[in-house]
């Protein structure tokens, strides 16, 4: 049984007067728990299918399950709410909010939930140990590092315990070593039965997921 | 975390635009209020002075014989034949319910008199009384005391009377105290004497041919006064001077709108700053609200943290507008020669109401910015970082 399934998924863009064929039928089915790799080189079409994955961009053609849901047949408000309750999204550049403290950033998704200010507190701060950012919730964006930023990411990401995580490019910005403490972490996570779908172009990150697909002008093709 | 949160942290993360919205709204607000205040003060001084100016209700005898017209307004029907007033009863005037509002009582007994061959109408009038109720009245000399008598201005030309001099009046000698300045009314043409000897000179002790009631009525309609000085004088005809009373309704209604107006215009510039500004704000947080989306926010959600926004510094506008208004209303009334009657002072259902409006007001103006933020397709917006 597939947790994830899309069917021939089909992306245009319009750029002038041209069109651009972003995805051109893309169909995968991923098991629940399964880490799944995305590689493919710049301009592939690897981040518009993780935008797709993401319930953020609507395909010009073809379907998106999750669960059995139909992402794309839900109305814009139960969308919005399907990312909250099932999607933990780690974006490339993390992009936190910077007037909001990490603590603050990893409760982000909670806000429109109604719980109690305390409780949103403690899965905050779970979060942010889970990701080794223990005690370190109070300050800003800008006075942490790029490693702490994209743990951050990662910690808001997960604070609502959503099954399936994205990342896109999650270790683009860090050096080596960050880099693979961040893909120790994601592998935990993947290990503790999250699906995970990850977009990189680094073999090395990519080693850490169940399995690796390709992506090559807008289509699958067989990892090598 | 909350919305409302979300919202603080945001407004005092981009300060320059939260007070760029602050002070829009406040100058509005302030202006309205100063306005407002300005227009009340200045409602209640002009009153007082009007108040003060002259009588604005007469009472004449009932009578179908003669027209007498003073002051260029009908006093109805009065004959110097028919029965007049007794002064006696003029003590009924301190039983009404509103006796509190009466300023000055002046009792006018008036009959034809001859003096230097000719007939001319003497007035018998209560010389303090008529301090209040005729105060541009200026003697060459002084007002009439007792044995004395004064003239109006054209009585005095065409007798050539002057003060100091003795004038024969109905058989009688009276020193003349003093000639009246030209009022450009009736009174030009009268001799005036105190109302005792005027009645005794013209036989009518004890009665009044009409009084003039100066009535402070900021907050009594003068119609309610009429009807009650009707119900203690059965006998006479009370009316109401109703130039003097439309002309300082009208006073006050034209000076109302003229604040109405120029309030009306501040305030709509107030919300253009607002929605100008607004707009602003949720272009440059297009990524932001992009990432709000891409968490799950809903649109109205995002709408409410926009709204939030607003309404904070409404609320705050309108606190600060209001205590800056009372201020420059003040100080406005000091540069305009406000006299000692005018105060701004305090209002709570005009603080509740100047609230109410800056909080509709910066709902209002952020409404489209709202809608526009609450529109944005989270993909497009994070594309955009």
């Amino acid at each position: 049984m597939s947790f994830i399934v899309t069917e021939n998924l089909v992306k245009h863009y319009r750029t002038g007067q041209a069109g651009v064929a972003a995805l051109r039928g893309v169909s995968l089915s991923i098991p629940p728990g399964e880490f799944v790799a995305v590689m493919g080189p710049s301009g592939s079409g690897k981040s518009t299918l993780l935008s797709v994955l993401g319930a953020l961009n609507t395909p010009t053609e073809g379907r998106y399950r999750v669960d059995g849901i139909d992402v794309y047949g839900l109305t814009p408000d139960r969308r919005a709410d399907f990312r909250r309750e099932y999607l933990g999204i780690v974006f490339q550049n993390f992009h936190l909010v910077p007037y909001l403290s990490l603590e603050e950033n990893v409760m982000l998704p909670l806000t429109t939930k109604p719980m109690a200010g305390r409780e949103k507190r403690e899965m905050a701060e779970n979060a942010l140990d889970r990701v080794g950012l223990a005690g370190k919730g109070r300050r800003l964006p800008g006075q942490a590092s790029g490693g702490e930023q994209e743990r951050t990411a990662i910690a808001r990401a997960v604070v609502n315990q959503p099954p399936l995580l994205l990342a896109d490019e999650p270790t683009g910005s860090l050096d080596q070593t960050t880099g693979q403490q961040i893909m120790h972490l994601l592998r935990a996570l993947g290990d503790d039965g999250m699906t995970i779908v990850m977009v990189t172009h680094n073999r090395d990150c990519a080693a850490y997921a169940d399995r690796i697909v390709r992506v090559e002008d807008g289509q699958l093709v067989p990892a090598d | 975390m909350t919305i409302r949160h979300i919202a603080l942290q945001s407004l005092r993360r981009r300060k320059s635009k939260a007070f760029f919205v602050l002070i829009g709204l406040t100058i509005g607000v302030s202006t309205t209020v100063a306005l407002t205040a300005l227009a009340a003060a200045l409602t209640s001084e002009i009153n007082h002075k009007l108040d003060k100016y002259g009588a604005n209700i007469l009472i004449v005898p009932h009578s179908e014989n003669l027209s007498l017209s003073y002051e260029g307004l009908s006093l109805g029907g009065f004959s110097f034949e028919t029965r007049e007033i007794r002064e006696a009863d003029l003590a009924r005037l301190k039983t009404i319910k509103n006796a509190a509002n009466i300023a000055a009582v002046g009792p006018m007994v008036l009959g034809p008199v001859r003096t230097a061959g000719r007939k001319v109408l003497l007035a018998g009038v209560d010389i303090q009384a008529t301090k209040l109720l005729k105060p541009w009245w200026r003697f060459q000399g002084r007002p009439p005391g007792p044995g004395e008598i004064a003239a109006g201005a054209e009585v005095s030309r065409l007798l050539g009377l002057v003060p100091g001099r003795v004038l024969e009046v109905n058989g009688q000698k009276f020193d003349i105290s003093g000639t009246l300045e030209p009022t450009g009314s009736q009174d030009d043409g009268l001799l005036f004497m105190s109302l005792a000897p005027a009645q005794a000179l013209l036989g009518k002790k004890g009665l009044i041919s009409m009084v003039e009631v100066a009535a402070l009525c900021t907050a009594c309609p003068i119609s309610d006064m009429v009807d009650q000085i009707t119900a203690v004088l059965p006998e006479a005809k009370v009316t109401a001077i109703q130039s003097v009373v439309q002309g300082r309704m009208e006073t006050i209604r034209h000076f109302r709108k003229f604040s109405y107006i120029v309030s009306f215009l501040v305030l709509l510039v107030s919300s253009l700053v607002v929605l100008v500004t607004m707009m602003a704000s949720v272009r440059e947080r297009t990524a932001e609200i992009g990432i709000f989306r891409a968490l799950g926010f809903r649109s109205s959600h995002v709408m409410r943290m926009v709204l939030m926004e607003a309404g904070l510094l409404a609320s705050l506008s309108g606190l600060l507008g209001y205590i800056l208004g009372l201020g420059a209303g003040a100080l406005s009334l000091s540069f305009l020669g406000g006299g000692t009657e005018a105060h701004v002072t305090p209002d709570p259902a005009l603080a509740a109401c100047v609230l109410g409006l800056a909080l509709a007001l910066g709902l209002a103006a952020s409404v489209y910015p709202a809608m526009t933020a609450a529109r944005l397709d989270p993909y497009e917006a994070l594309r955009s970082l």
